[in-house]
């Protein structure tokens, strides 16, 4: 009956989403009068878990699952939740959880609900909040199968400590060819780069650079706050940048503590992408670009003069800090 | 080789969005419908397939009448032929069990479904159709080639991408990348005319179970204005970004 959380880890880390993931369920537990099972693949030292309160670990440890196959994983996910008889199935949102949810879901004849932000608004009937509308709206759903599935929006919930006593158990699911359909080839990750995906502050800009060659203070600024590049639209459009920087609707999701936008004018479909970031600042030389009604702070000046200015004086403040 | 598009009929970006009947539904008055973008860069690939390599392209939408246009549009663009399954989708489970449905039938090759809708942003059908039918799934796929039977594809992932290989038949969650935003058409007149006399099929749904309901929206609480720096006090927003943000 206890609720599973799928626990994602890389390089025998876990992954920041899944101790989010951790806490969020211990807090949903409670509510439910339940404990919390987390699934691990291929994870090395789980004892870290029992800090943000899972009380008990199913490890899978399988060469066959070195690489992520969204098959093979939710079939263990599947399997790991008939064993423990559970009723609610929670996920983070990363791009393996989104791409493994939906299969979990029909596996378990489960209503799925992705998106998840905050706790259950009620536990009967089970209804959740989750954002639609590319941000600009909430709704309520309701789930009114046995099994529920909930993929957790990055960043929503935050992380807590939360001690328990850990039981490990080690769990070996069966996975057979038919869950290796899909081969992965090759994988090219950008090394020495903080992606998108795991920033906690990514630095944004626009077409107000004027060219690619100017990006070095962009990348400077984010070499100070240990944050990821990001670029426009039309920026990538202009092979400025790599298609992979590009944010907004039809780029990646952005869902950071703290997003810096320096020359990018905040067109609907760029803000659709990025709103979920929890405070935004804008530099730009125009007060009535649309970004600023959406930011936290701005600023309105010339870029090529307040980016390195505030990256020096950054610089000195983490010195400072440090 | 026989090649099925999702096409899911969304609120054009820049609607406004408002909601009606108690905040229970969202209201369409006003509201400016497009094919979904992620669907459509799917659809773009879909007609290259048709060109370069003679795949027949049927466009699918599970919606009442007014979904129509739509898939007009899509054959405009020069799909061959398309279905309408007369329902109002209640949830991404009801449509894919719909479109799982559609292509049993049909034995299509390979499935094509925006990997996300502008609406819901569920991100379900794709994966959901693939559960249902027990395909080979490929999601958030920025480029496809197909040889015979095999299939070779690029994924993104957090942090990068990955090259995948697969066999047909294959479901494929689409996103900008499989084509280019460039690479996108605008219908031209011969196109409008000529898919005004394309066959547009409508079947009646099978039963679902409803397993989740939208119950109520809420719009997110105004925004406060945003806060000025001057320019020649960077200090202050490294202050207010430390001790009221909290962010660094």
């Amino acid at each position: 009956m206890s609720i599973l959380i799928y626990a994602e880890s890389a390089e025998g880390k876990f992954k920041k989403v899944a101790l989010e993931l951790a806490s969020y369920a211990k807090k949903v537990a409670e509510s439910l009068g339940t404990t919390v099972t987390a699934v691990t693949v291929n994870a090395g030292d789980v004892s870290e878990l029992s800090k943000y309160g899972v009380d008990k670990v199913l490890k899978v440890n399988n060469d066959k699952l070195a690489g992520f196959t969204a098959k093979a994983y939710a079939d263990v996910i599947k399997q790991a939740a008939k064993k423990e008889s559970t009723k609610v199935v929670l996920l983070s949102s990363t791009t393996d959880s989104i791409y493994l949810a939906p299969l979990v879901a029909v596996a378990l004849e489960a209503g799925f609900a992705s998106n998840v932000v905050g706790l259950p608004v009620s536990t009967s009937p089970f209804q959740v909040k989750r954002t639609a509308f590319s941000n600009k709206a909430f709704n309520i759903t309701e789930i009114n199968t046995d099994v529920k599935v909930l993929a957790l929006a990055k960043n929503s919930y935050g992380i807590f400590e939360n001690g328990s006593s850990l039981t490990e158990e080690d769990f070996n699911p069966t996975i057979g060819d038919a869950d290796f359909g899909v081969k992965v080839v090759s994988v090219e990750k950008v090394s020495g780069k903080v992606s998108i995906a795991d920033a906690d502050i990514v630095v944004s800009a626009g077409r107000g650079l004027k060219g690619p060659e100017n990006w070095g203070m962009v990348e400077e600024l984010a070499t100070v706050l240990g944050a990821a590049t990001a670029c426009s639209k039309p920026v990538s459009d202009l092979g400025w940048r790599p298609h992979g920087e590009h944010v907004g609707q039809t780029g990646k999701p952005v869902a950071t503590n703290l997003y810096i936008a320096i020359g990018i004018s905040g067109a609907i479909q760029h803000i659709a992408g990025i709103n979920s970031s929890k405070v935004k600042v804008v530099i730009n030389s125009d007060p009535e670009a649309p970004f600023f009604k959406v930011a936290d702070y701005g600023v309105v000046g010339d870029a090529f003069e307040i980016v390195p200015q505030l990256t020096a004086k950054l610089k000195a403040f983490k010195e400072q800090q440090s | 080789m026989k090649i099925l598009v999702c096409i899911s009929h969304v609120p054009d970006t820049t609607s406004k969005i408002n909601f009606t009947n108690g905040d229970a539904e969202f209201d369409t008055n006003g509201v400016q419908y497009v094919i979904n973008p992620n669907d459509e860069f799917g659809l773009t690939r879909a007609i290259w397939f048709q060109e370069q390599q003679g795949a027949a392209v049927t466009v699918v939408n599970v919606g009442g009448p007014d979904t129509e246009p739509t898939l007009r549009k899509a054959l405009a663009i020069g799909a061959n032929e398309a279905i309408r399954v007369n329902a109002n989708p209640t949830d991404g489970f009801f449509a894919a069990k719909q479109l799982a449905e559609v292509i049993k039938n049909g034995g299509y090759d390979i499935v094509i479904a925006g990997k996300e809708s502008l609406d819901y942003n569920g991100g379900m059908v794709p994966g959901m159709i693939a559960g249902i039918l027990g395909y080979n799934f490929l999601n958030s796929c920025t480029a496809i080639t197909v040889d015979g039977t095999n299939v070779t594809a690029v994924r993104e992932i957090d942090g990068g991408k990955e090259t995948v290989s697969t066999s047909l038949p294959v479901i494929i969650g689409a996103q900008k990348g499989i084509v280019e935003e460039k690479d996108l058409r605008i219908p031209n007149m011969r196109g409008i005319m000529t898919a005004r006399t394309k066959a547009l099929t409508i079947l009646e749904p099978v039963d679902v179970t409803v397993n989740t309901k939208a119950v109520k929206f809420e719009k997110p609480a105004p925004k406060s204005a945003v806060k000025l720096v001057s320019a020649d006090n960077l200090d202050e927003l490294i202050n207010l970004l430390h001790n009221e943000a909290k962010v660094i």
